[in-house]
């Protein structure tokens, strides 16, 4: 009991109609005893916004449509801001691998393009999570 | 003052003016439990006891979260800042848990003044309902109000967490069965208010006759209060207003009776009760099966050397030597 539960918000953009993997992942992830928050985001400030309301480790995007470079630099950036470099910042879908470079430099920590397997990610989640901090009283 | 010291009472200053970095930070911390756990609501429950807290149960497919979104939304709107505790249940075989509460409350989850986390039962004894008061009681302390908590309303941990709400939401949408009969018992018990969601669905008016009969049934247990069946439609907002309504009314109910009275003192048992269950049951149980105690009483009791009774009682003196009279 009281063993660290890694907590992971799963975002994906309302555009999106394609959540097949992000759903295949969340059930890998909870199959790996990690508690998995789900949200539909239109703008990444609202991915901040849950990331501090739930108090996450991990925050995993999805992206198939394009605007994966704004949205990773506006949450590394406002993670940051927001005292929460701590957090665990991964990307999946379809991101092209000339863009990999500069999401590494934002932040981004996890890059999963085309045929990644969940597995993969679970595994990179466990190795990279790093320490909660906690606030001694 | 030490510079740990200093960053410690910034934090805790920081919490209290109702940031929400340290607030999110808080809950984890009641979350994980142990003495961090206790000490910070120690602190933070002499502030409360100003929020109003509303449970809302019902069955899987009534609308729930979607009605939540809608109550928060039209609460922040009159200038409040609303908590909302989603809770859904842990997986017994892996711990884990799928969080989808906050997919339907993306409108709330929007607003500034709107605080949403998502909680999963996490399957110890009594744990949703101990975790559920102490969540509640760290957004009440830094001035949320109401505190709105969700569950599936299909379990006994459920219905107590309705019990130590001030105002209970019952759910229930055309379509979906007998859920509130299956439940009747508990649901009888908690329940300050029916709502019917999705009430343009064809069966409403069915289901509303029946629960209007349940709500005549449940009279004789709350003198002075009505309670009311709600008609909404979390889709279109339609209904939401007068549910909000009939929600500040209960407060006013219950305020103007010694019934919060009542109910605050029976909440402070129930959490004593919780609290002292995990000192004196979990603790000593989890000590015994860490040492393997536990698993050797279990096979003395099951090969008849010894009674249960008997098992317990050896757990108890190892665990308290001179505790006992």
């Amino acid at each position: 009991m009281n063993q660290r539960i890694i907590r992971v918000l799963l975002g994906k953009t309302t555009m999106e109609a394609h959540d097949r993997g992000v759903r295949y992942l969340a059930t890998k992830l909870r199959e790996a005893g990690m508690e998995v928050i789900f949200i539909n985001f239109l703008e990444p400030k609202e991915i901040l916004d849950a990331a501090i309301q739930e108090d996450v480790d991990v925050v995993g995007v999805s992206s198939s449509v394009e605007g994966h470079l704004p949205v990773a630099r506006e949450v590394t950036r406002r993670l940051k801001e927001n005292g929460k470099e701590d957090v665990l910042v991964v990307f999946g879908g379809v991101i092209p691998e000339r863009d990999f470079a500069g999401m590494r430099e934002m932040g981004v920590k996890g890059i999963f393009g085309p045929g990644s397997s969940a597995d993969s990610v679970v595994e990179f989640i466990r190795a990279n999570v790093r320490p909660r901090r906690v606030h001694a009283e | 003052m030490s510079r740990a010291d200093a960053s410690v009472s910034a934090w805790f200053e920081s919490l209290i003016a109702g940031h929400k970095v340290p607030l999110g930070e808080a809950l984890s911390r009641v979350e994980a439990g142990g003495e961090p756990a206790r000490a910070l609501l120690a602190r933070l429950h002499a502030r409360g006891g100003r929020a109003q807290i509303v449970g809302v149960t019902g069955p899987p497919g009534s609308g729930k979260s979607t009605l939540v979104n809608e109550l928060a939304l039209h609460f922040a709107a009159l200038g409040r800042r609303v908590g909302i505790v989603a809770v859904d249940p842990t997986s017994p075989f892996t711990g884990g848990a799928v969080l989808g509460d906050r997919v339907r409350m993306n409108r709330a989850g929007r607003h500034e003044s709107v605080f949403i986390r998502s909680a999963a039962t996490r399957g110890c004894l009594g744990g949703v309902a101990r975790a559920t008061y102490d969540f509640v009681r760290v957004f009440d302390a830094v001035g949320y109000d109401p505190v709105i908590v969700e569950t599936v309303g299909i379990g006994q941990s459920e219905i107590d967490i309705c019990r130590v709400a001030h105002t209970a939401v019952v759910v229930e949408a055309p379509g979906l069965g007998d859920a509130v009969q299956a439940m009747k018992a508990g649901v009888l018990e908690i329940a300050s208010v029916f709502c019917i969601n999705k009430a343009d669905l064809p069966g409403t008016d069915a289901k509303m006759l029946q629960l209007r009969e349940l709500a005549e049934r449940a009279a004789e247990r709350t003198p002075g209060w009505k309670i009311p069946v709600v008609g909404t439609n979390a889709h279109s907002g339609e209904g939401v207003p007068e549910l909000a309504e009939r929600i500040v009314a209960h407060r006013e109910y219950l305020q103007s009776t010694d019934r919060l009275k009542a109910l605050e003192h029976g909440r402070a048992l129930a959490e004593i009760r919780a609290g002292l269950e995990a000192a004196m049951v979990d603790m000593p149980l989890r000590r015994a099966a860490q040492s393997g105690r536990l698993g050797d009483l279990a096979d003395a009791v099951a090969s008849r050397r010894m009674s249960a009774a008997d098992a317990a009682r050896a757990i108890e003196d190892e665990f308290h030597p001179t505790g006992k009279s």
